[in-house]
């Protein structure tokens, strides 16, 4: 995009430093292995604390600015206490959360001006998977729908245009859609 | 062995873009030998299936000095009619093309005069230059799952496919969703064939709009004569799908929709392998709806074109394909079902006489519009290599033309360093 539109354009994403980042990064490509993480500990029944605070790129250790914490739980309906959002929520508050930081950069690098984005995500899930009630029935998500109301400076066809290049850099909605290796190993 | 034989240009590959150099540099009056590993329009005659035709109009196979001989201009040549029009081609400037000869080994700056040692099956060339014109589809590329797939599945390539009753029983699954596969994939569909095709990213577009073919509109707002210094992404543009297009007498659309209706199952990439599932990716709506708003956009840019030059009332109406209707989504599949695979996704060029200095970190051609950095070393046909449409048969006439004149240039200066 030209420099002159984003400029007069701010949705709060620095995109020059974005293309920077890729120029560095085609240039010396091992920069950009990151590797994040989190450390969870139990509480008591289904409720446990997960914390995020350090992760590697760029060749180093890194950290965030403070450690985030996020306590979650089930509701009180599953005979829970219900302290936080569930495991499966926080998958849905992943989503809406990279797509809507896609949907802001790509609007910045293409020079539309945001003025209000509004996601809703919704996630079906037939519990007789987790309950082990039905073996053909899987225990995650059998479909999620994201529900975008977007008011920006473009037509309908520029905004779909946004939210779809939005999902093709995603990472959470990648995580999602294919098929991702998990390894859980016991010290 | 062989002497070497002295030339001043090598030209590696007898096809359009060996044949077009060729005539450019006959032109120039520059010394040269087409270097062709098979018969003239070898990958015409023997890599592509038997119904393949042109995507493009047949008007738009012009070459330097040459243009369409046939009756039938707004058709599309079957590759046995291009093989044809290639050869008359070759026999129109009578081109020095020495055919069943393989280039094994290109040696440069170690022959006398820092030129270029061309080794072949035949014995060598010594020349002052080398210009690369064996396409951009020599080598399908295959995924790295095709190695995790179960043994009783078939796995072929567009190269290896010739038609329906080659094809072992059982379910096909096409993978990719590109002119060759989707090509394919009706092709099997309407023979009756059990076809499922695996979608990723793709660009669709109608074979015609507004009552004209969709090349003739590419080629008169000026898509393919775009340069790729002007060009905002050159790598993106340069990786972009080939279009989903196929020529047919009835000049018929290709796309998803079509080969829906026709009976094929569309599922997204496939992306992995449990047990004996294929699984594929969630996303296929979201390649939908991109590859429809980028018509959209295109299309958009046709109708300013017409507005702009007076053309809205000899055109029909502005009707805008319908999305592609997808049902819920398919994430996996019973790979015990399936008794061929096909990969359709996608070619790379490749260069096996070249040292790998040549080739960047990912094993692609390093050049600038078709100019290597070793001197006197030149590529034609790749995908937006100097403009849209290098990799067409319209295209490397252009292309040819500049790179004759870049190697000219080079000869002379060539020709001035040298003791007198």
């Amino acid at each position: 995009m030209s420099i002159i539109e984003s400029a007069t354009v701010d949705n709060g994403v620095n995109v020059e430093a974005l293309l920077g980042a890729r120029e560095a990064l085609t240039a010396a490509p091992p920069a950009g292995q990151f590797v994040f993480s989190a450390t969870n500990e139990w509480i008591s029944g289904t409720h446990s604390r997960t914390t995020v605070d350090r992760f590697f790129g760029l060749g180093t250790e890194q950290a965030h600015r403070q450690p985030y914490s996020v306590e979650t739980d089930h509701p009180e309906i599953f005979a829970a206490a219900d302290n936080g959002p569930t495991p499966p929520e926080m998958m849905l508050m992943g989503l809406a959360g990279c797509l809507t930081a896609g949907v802001a950069s790509v609007a910045q690098n293409r020079g539309i001006q945001l003025r209000s984005v509004k996601a809703t995500v919704e996630g079906n899930l037939d519990i007789a998977g987790i309950l082990g009630i039905d073996p053909e029935v899987r225990n995650g998500y059998s479909g999620i729908t994201v529900r975008y109301e977007i008011d920006a400076d473009a037509s309908r066809e520029e905004i779909q245009a946004v939210v779809a290049q939005s999902q093709k850099r995603s990472a959470v909605y990648d995580v999602i859609t294919n098929p991702t290796g998990v390894v859980v190993e016991v010290a | 062995m062989n002497a070497a034989r002295t030339t001043e240009v090598v030209v590696i590959g007898g096809g359009q873009a060996g044949l077009a150099m060729s005539r450019c540099l006959a032109d120039r009056s520059v010394d040269h030998v087409v270097l062709e590993r098979g018969e003239v329009a070898n990958s015409w005659t023997t890599e592509r299936w038997d119904s393949l035709r042109l995507l493009t109009p047949n008007w738009m196979s012009r070459l330097p000095g040459f243009t369409y001989q046939g009756k039938d201009p707004d058709g599309y040549m079957t590759a046995g009619e291009v093989a044809a029009h290639l050869e008359c081609y070759r026999q129109s400037f009578d081109a020095p093309v020495r055919t069943g000869v393989t280039v094994t080994r290109i040696v440069s700056g170690e022959s006398h005069d820092d030129g270029h040692r061309v080794e072949t099956t035949d014995g060598p060339w010594d020349a002052e230059a080398v210009v690369m014109a064996t396409g951009a589809c020599s080598n399908p590329h295959v995924p790295a799952i095709a190695a995790d797939l179960p043994d009783h599945i078939e796995q072929i390539t567009p190269i290896a496919y010739r038609n329906p009753s080659g094809v072992a029983d059982g379910r096909v699954l096409v993978v990719g969703a590109s002119a060759s596969g989707l090509q394919i994939a009706d092709e099997l569909t309407r023979a009756g064939r059990d076809v499922v095709l695996a979608v990723g990213d793709h660009v669709r577009l109608p074979r015609t709009y507004r009552g004209m073919d969709i090349h003739w509109w590419m080629d008169v707002v000026g898509l393919l004569d775009e340069r790729y210094d002007e060009v905002e992404d050159l790598a993106r543009a340069r990786r972009l799908p080939s279009l989903q297009l196929v020529g047919s007498p009835e000049r018929r659309t290709l796309g998803l929709d079509t080969v829906q209706e026709h009976g094929v199952q569309l599922v997204g990439r496939l992306v992995g392998r449990s047990g004996d599932r294929a699984q594929f990716s969630g996303s296929l709506a979201n390649y939908c709806t991109s590859a429809d708003l980028k018509q959209g956009r295109l299309l958009d840019q046709l109708d300013e074109y017409a507005a702009e030059h007076g053309l809205d009332t000899e055109l029909g109406p502005a009707d805008r394909p319908a999305p592609t209707p997808l049902g819920p989504p398919v994430l996996d599949m019973d790979l015990r079902d399936v008794g061929t695979i096909v990969w359709a996704t996608g070619f790379r060029p490749q260069y096996p006489w070249l040292d790998e200095a040549h080739l960047d970190a990912r094993g692609r051609l390093i050049h600038d519009g078709g100019v290597l950095s070793v001197p006197g070393m030149y590529v034609l046909g790749l995908p937006f290599m100097r403009r849209r449409k290098s990799s067409f048969i319209d295209g490397v006439g252009p292309d040819a033309v500049e790179l004759a004149d870049h190697l000219l240039a080079h000869l002379h200066r060539m020709a001035t360093l040298r003791p007198a």
